[in-house]
């Protein structure tokens, strides 16, 4: 009796590559699975630019309210300071009665954390343009919209960059906790990768993620260069 | 509302709190992992930045430390340590990703700490003819400590944090909670584990914070 239909009695070999093998680098998986890590990386990149755009329109008014009041100050950076100190799993986790499991959740939950660090910087960078400055350009009959846009944006722009810097790489890095919901971008291929034990898949998610936060860091720097050419004649 | 209500009923349900999978049970890993590795972490960094620090080299090495840390995504490591051999000792993958993003915040701010001590007071401390290891232990160190602490705290935080991700890796801690609540998608236990993490990092993170405020000295002033 065959051991199962269709047997013909001959043995075919299992085929000898990578992808048998289970090794950690291989070509194979990249050119079988090139679209699975393209809808991934693309799916990476969507929630993080979301995530620390809206982050940054929160934090502008959050750090000029902070700023304009001074009583606002202490609630604003306490809120932000307790939101990053819950743990990533825990905050998705708290996000889930409101959302569900979607994409709405990573979102929220990283722009949450972006937050925190957005509106610390562009407050740091707020507190340290000079008194004399805003003076003079009141001086010079600046109004009040004026003076922000025209004065203090561009000195605030290397503290607030620094911080923009900062919240993207750690929202790239944070994205793949959205795994958890299904929507982690390449966090879902390892997250897939760690439960089929497949080696290749979590080396090459986990790089392109490490590939992604460096990438992301080098555009925003080269932006901070040609937004402040300033800055860069004294150094 | 009923979120609420059923989270509420599945944090007071006195089962939910003992045997292996209970609460107490497993507040208990993660208040475990997280001071062991904290020493751990503590005891290879400290010295390395403190060295370092004194002799005022490697500076390039222990600000950017920290910027790795940040772009490497910490459930990333935590999954490749598993695959690794490493992998199936146990508890080991979990402890080596905790202290490998402990390690960063206790080495950049201690180093710094050490780099912003007063050239002038350093200066003075050699006029006086101290040694090295002497201007380390007394004059350095006590001024580097505000920074020092602020450094222990930041990885304390990030080890709570860390060590809640373990469980998506199959470690223990609190995290299991919420993985498990996933897994029999039950809202009300995804919840309750969420709100204890939350409670624990943040009672962390303000017992830190104590300790700071009454560490000796210049502590207060600078803090």
């Amino acid at each position: 009796m065959p051991p199962w239909p269709g047997w013909n009695g001959r043995v075919t070999a299992p085929p000898d590559d990578c992808l048998a093998r289970n090794e950690w680098i291989c070509g194979a998986y990249l050119s079988s699975r090139r679209e699975i890590l393209m809808d991934a990386a693309l799916q990476h990149l969507q929630l993080t630019a979301l995530a620390v755009l809206i982050g940054l329109a929160l934090a502008v008014p959050l750090a000029l309210a902070a700023r304009r009041w001074r009583w606002a100050a202490g609630p604003v950076l306490g809120l932000t300071t307790i939101l990053y100190t819950i743990p990533s799993l825990a905050m998705f986790s708290l996000l889930l009665p409101v959302y569900g499991l979607s994409a709405a959740l990573v979102v929220t939950g990283l722009v949450l954390y972006s937050l925190t660090l957005l509106v610390r910087n562009i407050l740091a960078g707020l507190r340290a343009v000079p008194e004399e400055t805003r003076q003079a350009a009141r001086g010079m009959g600046y109004g009040p919209l004026r003076l922000l846009l025209a004065v203090e944006l561009p000195l605030v722009l290397p503290a607030a960059m620094a911080g923009l810097r900062i919240a993207t790489v750690s929202a790239v890095s944070l994205v793949t906790v959205g795994a958890i919901v299904g929507y982690g971008g390449l966090g879902n291929l390892i997250y897939s990768g760690m439960n089929t034990y497949f080696k290749a898949q979590v080396l090459t998610a986990s790089v392109l993620c490490v590939v992604i936060a460096v990438a992301a860091d080098l555009l925003l720097l080269g932006a901070q260069r040609l937004l402040t050419p300033w800055t860069r004649r004294q150094t | 509302m009923n979120v609420l209500s059923d989270t509420w009923s599945w944090l007071t349900t006195a089962t939910h709190w003992s045997g292996p999978d209970g609460i107490w049970n497993r507040l208990g890993e993660h208040l475990f992992l997280t001071v062991v590795c904290l020493l751990i972490s503590c005891l290879i960094a400290l010295p390395v930045a403190l060295v370092l620090g004194h002799l005022g080299k490697g500076g390039a090495l222990a600000v950017n430390i920290s910027n790795i840390g940040r772009a490497v995504p910490t459930f990333a490591v935590l999954v490749l340590l598993l695959l690794t051999p490493v992998g199936t000792y146990g508890q080991w993958p979990t402890i080596i990703a905790l202290v490998l993003f402990a390690v960063p915040p206790l080495l950049t701010n201690a180093y710094v700490g050490m780099r912003e001590v007063d050239r002038d007071v350093v200066r003075a401390a050699r006029g006086m003819g101290m040694t090295g290891r002497q201007m380390l232990w007394s004059v350095e160190l006590p001024l580097a400590l505000p920074l020092i602490l602020t450094g222990v705290r930041i990885a304390a935080v990030q080890l709570v944090a860390t060590a809640t991700l373990a469980a998506l890796a199959g470690g223990g801690g609190l995290g299991r909670i919420i993985t498990a609540g996933f897994n029999l998608a039950s809202t009300p236990q995804v919840v309750a584990g969420a709100i204890l993490v939350a409670v624990f990092a943040l009672l962390v993170e303000s017992l830190f914070e104590a300790g700071q405020r009454m560490a000796p000295g210049r502590g207060r002033e600078a803090a």
